[in-house]
């Protein structure tokens, strides 16, 4: 069978269940295109020799007859999952030859599911960039190309999209703080979901701001997605912040069926300087709901523009402290001074272990939480933190799900913001109100711009209905009907 | 009696505040499983949550929260059914987090009470501001080798409770009575063993002085002080240097000291300026702790009599003077040896434990503690048993060995362990009350003083004792000395 890197995860579920192919021949498959897509920078670690011992427990499983649905399926892992014995440092130098002693919770699921680890993906710095260009591991390069130019696959979980769309994974661990999933899926045709905060155990997952971030999936379809998704899930004694719901058949929620379902459109994300594409796109994803029987309802969330400046004093005041424990003293890199002290062996440790951006954010982070400025900053963030959250809350008493773009743009080229945080952050606009709020959502790709590249549409819904989000998803990509694939030019 | 400190010119009062570390009795520590024992090889009692790798997350020990309610009820306070935990950032090495899991906005204890006992049965109130939990730091080994310090990271993640008085203490003595106290009541519950030679007790020390009337001086905060005796060297120092910098024209500055007990004197450690920005704001890893009334009375309910409530039990059914019960109450296991004592003596000779008790507190306070004071022990490693303390008293209770006998009994047994039945019988001690056999005695003792006969019969009254005297001689101690007496008058007066 050729081109079996190409499969759907539903549809290698089934051939693996009906005996017409065995997770050796589909890992195999991957590595070799794992291998190829070398050029893309998605992989940093990789790992054939563990992914051919799963293949081969999942065959063993998936001929037991009780296989579950992730028996077999090569997926990549985002770099912050801690994986036993596995290169493990969040894409950044100070986590210098890190593997942990244990396993994240999250992806101790998958490999219950009888998943299998092709290897660790690339990834902004912590998870703090929009276009996974501040990976020490260096930048990751979207398959999706404009013309002969390189864009970038967005970020922070950069390289998880750029495996998938590149067909060199059939589906990618990510985590989301306040878009790192939606916004990189929106940049490269994939699908992306981050469930409800604290849907997914955070147990094993290198912390970029506690309260925001959540584990998710990027797969290259909506069911795909649903599958993934479910064997992430659930409750984890070990997170006081996962919570115990009970986590349902996402897959079954995928009927098609959306008819006198409400879908609110907020006005405060018709954003001045919008591109008419981009627009159209989203005016498009009104239309083809309405065509499947939903209800279309203008809606308001008035704290929208305050949600990235609350964002950037809150999840950087949680990274500067979450960070503080790479210090040189227990593991990861050390830099000491000949005849220095404690103090300056920090210095030196933490001035060479992080990027600019890690650095720009711990320091902004200090700043907000320190004396006099606390409450000016960090409070009043805060504060409308919740105001943003009972935006949504009123939202949601009369609508079931809301429809928005999910990036400001299609992908844009290396460099082309990396000197301009401001720019930067502004592709986190759209997404960055549901992190702060914790409500599940997804990008679903939707079109492709006058360049040729992906644009994708945000399905929010409410705290813990991922059903609905699924549903909605499966819609609009009915009926966009997005069979693009990007020119393959890196093997 | 006020404390006072005099100057050259101006008497001075002295303000003082304790923040006493205590820690949570229990088998894991406040955010993760790992074991809390003491004296364990470095670095064996720590799991990954301790050591602050990647991804790991705190959760929260439930049995610490109970301790920490438990000890709020005991100290009178007002117990929060809403509290969170916020970080305290700053680097150090044994600090792995960077951070220390505390309650700084929302503490689970708000404001009680402690009556303190001080000298001539006088007490005073002392206010409780709060009590929060907290995780404790590693410890920095600096003595292991010459470049390097090492770091131990077995108390890293202890859950500590943190009790904050209100500056309400005037001298070194009230100050030592309050953790002396708190020691008492945190030991009785069980909150926290008090040992505070293994560190499982030390206490901040907040000093300031000012001339009486005046407002609160600039206060030190002396640091990790460990044991009661130091607590008032170092105030009394500290007071002093205070009292000493203000009299020759300066200002005392704020700082954080160290008090060294063998130069006898303070140190600083850092000034106002080299403060640390704490940066406190809650942890995002850990929910708000939450508890109902049901938890709060379980708490309740679960928790011992208190110290004061049983030493006015001490003296109002037990019959025991002040000094007496509070030296009872003052350790747990002295007052549980004490009911154990009272309880077997009534039962053994068939009376109310009001009537045997300040018998037995006497023993206990008295022969026991002398001997153990002597021997360097504790009660709980008292070679007499209270049971056995019991036996022997019962044996004087009814008659079968004096007061004097029994002392010489006491001494075997504290050095025998055996009971004291078993030595009365064995070395023959059993009084000698048989009328029989001592008026023979009497007999032979008149017989052989006609002169002293003649002397008493002329007058001489108080000769009674010689006879007495001559009579316990003969017998070896063991007549009884209530039927000598009865029997010795009639014949001598003829």
């Amino acid at each position: 069978m050729t081109d079996l890197n190409k499969l759907k995860i539903a549809e290698a579920r089934d051939l693996l269940r009906k005996g017409e192919l065995t997770a050796r021949e589909l890992t195999e498959t991957h590595i070799k295109a794992v291998d190829e897509a070398d050029v893309l920078n998605a992989y940093i670690e990789k790992t054939p020799e563990i992914a051919l011992e799963q293949a081969d427990k999942a065959d063993a499983m998936i001929k037991a007859g009780d296989a579950p649905a992730m028996a077999g399926i090569p997926v990549g892992i985002k770099d912050l999952f801690a994986t036993k014995g596995v290169h493990t440092q969040a894409c950044s130098k100070i986590l210098d030859g890190f593997k942990p002693e244990y396993e994240s919770t999250v992806t101790q699921k998958l490999w219950d599911n009888g998943a299998v680890m092709l290897g660790k993906v690339n990834m902004d710095e912590f998870a703090m960039g929009s276009s996974n260009e501040t990976s020490y591991y260096g930048p990751v390069k979207n398959p999706w190309r404009r013309g002969d130019t390189d864009t970038v696959p967005g970020g922070s979980s950069g390289g998880s999209v750029a495996a998938v769309a590149g067909f060199a994974a059939m589906g990618a661990t990510a985590s989301d703080t306040g878009g790192s999933i939606r916004q990189p899926a929106a940049f490269t045709g994939t699908f992306g979901i981050k469930p409800t905060y604290g849907r997914c155990s955070r147990y094993g997952m290198v912390a970029f701001a506690s309260s925001l971030d959540q584990a998710g999936t990027i797969t290259r379809d909506v069911r795909d997605g649903a599958i993934m998704l479910e064997a992430i899930s659930g409750f984890d004694s070990k997170d006081s912040t996962s919570v115990d719901v009970a986590v349902p058949n996402f897959e079954a929620a995928l009927t098609g069926d959306i008819r006198g379902m409400k879908i609110g459109i907020p006005k405060e994300y018709y954003l001045d300087g919008m591109s008419s594409e981009l627009e159209a796109l989203w005016q498009k994803g009104i239309e083809w709901l309405k065509a499947a029987g939903a209800e279309i309802v203008d809606i308001s969330l008035p704290h929208t523009k305050y949600a990235l400046p609350t964002y950037y004093i809150v999840a950087p005041a949680e990274a500067s402290s979450n960070l503080a424990r790479y210090d040189g003293v227990r593991y990861g890199l050390r830099e000491t001074v000949e005849g220095g002290g404690l103090e300056d062996m920090y210095e030196a440790t933490r001035a060479a272990g992080f990027g600019d951006e890690v650095k720009r954010r711990i320091m902004i982070g200090t700043y907000v939480l320190s004396a006099g400025y606390y409450d000016a900053y960090y409070l009043k963030a805060q504060k409308v933190r919740q105001l943003i959250s009972n935006d949504f809350k009123e939202a949601f008493k009369s609508v079931d799900a809301i429809l928005t773009p999910t990036a400001p743009s299609a992908a844009f080229a290396p460099g082309e913001k990396s000197d301009d945080p401001l720019a930067m952050y502004l592709n986190d606009v759209f997404t960055v109100p549901a992190s702060l709020a914790g409500l599940p959502g997804s990008s679903v790709p939707a079109g492709l711009d006058e360049g040729g590249l992906p644009l994708g549409l945000q399905v929010l819904g409410k705290p813990w209905d991922e059903e609905t989000v699924l549903k909605v998803s499966g819609v609009l990509e009915e009926a966009a009907s997005f069979n693009h694939e990007p020119k393959v030019w890196w093997r | 009696m006020t404390y006072i400190i005099q100057g050259a010119h101006d008497d001075f009062e002295v303000v003082i505040g304790l923040e006493i570390h205590a820690q949570v009795t229990s088998n894991a520590k406040l955010f993760s499983g790992a074991a809390t024992e003491f004296g364990a090889e470095p670095n064996a009692q720590v799991s990954l949550v301790d050591a602050a790798m990647p991804g790991m997350l705190p959760t929260i020990n439930e049995e610490c929260i109970r301790q920490a309610v438990r000890s709020g009820i005991a100290l009178g306070a007002q117990i929060n059914k809403f509290s969170k935990f916020d970080r305290k950032n700053y680097f150090y090495a044994d600090l792995p987090q960077g951070y220390q899991i505390s309650q700084f906005s929302h503490p689970i204890v708000g404001e009680g009470v402690v009556t303190v006992d001080l000298e001539g049965g006088k007490t005073k109130e002392i206010g409780v501001e709060r009590i929060h939990l907290e995780q404790d730091a590693g410890k920095s080994m600096h003595d292991q080798h010459p470049q390097f310090t090492y770091v131990d990271l077995n108390r890293s993640g202890v859950a500590l409770m943190e009790i904050v008085s209100k500056p309400d203490m005037r001298s070194p003595e009230e100050a030592a009575a309050y953790v002396t106290k708190i020691r008492t009541i945190l030991r009785y519950i069980g909150s926290c063993d008090g040992n505070m030679e293994q560190g499982s007790m030390r206490a901040d020390v907040n000093v300031s002085v000012r001339k009486h009337g005046e407002p609160f001086g600039t206060r030190c905060e002396l640091k990790n002080i460990n044991s009661v005796r130091f607590v008032r060297q170092a105030i009394e120092v500290e007071a002093r240097r205070q009292v000493d910098i203000i009299e020759s024209g300066g200002v005392v500055d704020q700082e954080t000291r160290l008090f060294d007990p063998n130069k006898g004197e303070t140190r600083s450690m850092r000034s106002k300026e080299e403060a640390h920005d704490y940066r406190y704001f809650p942890c995002p890893d850990l929910l708000p702790v939450e508890f109902d009334d049901d938890f709060i009375e379980a708490a309740r309910e679960s928790l011992p009599e208190l110290p004061d409530a049983k030493k006015n039990r001490f003296m109002e059914e037990l019959g025991l003077n002040d000094y007496t019960a509070g030296v009872l109450v003052a350790e747990k296991e002295s007052a549980d040896f004490f009911e154990v004592l009272v309880d077997a003596l009534a039962k053994k000779a068939g009376k109310d434990a009001g009537k045997v008790a300040v018998k037995a507190s006497n023993w206990l306070t008295g022969d026991l503690f002398g001997a153990l004071n002597k021997a360097s022990k504790t009660i709980t490693e008292s070679p007499v048993s209270a049971a056995q303390g019991a036996d022997l008293l019962a044996l004087i209770e009814d008659g079968t060995i004096s007061g004097r006998i029994a002392k010489d009994v006491f001494e075997v047994m504290f050095e025998t362990g055996k009971d004291a039945e078993a030595i009365v019988e064995e070395k023959g001690l059993k009084q000698v009350s048989d009328t029989g056999e001592i008026e023979k005695i009497i007999d032979e003792v008149i017989a052989a003083n006609p002169g002293q006969v003649e002397q008493y019969r002329g007058g001489k009254d108080k000769l009674i004792g010689f006879f007495v005297g001559q009579v316990m001689k003969a017998t070896g101690g063991k007549a009884n000395p209530g039927v000598v007496n009865k029997l010795l008058k009639p014949k001598l007066d003829g």
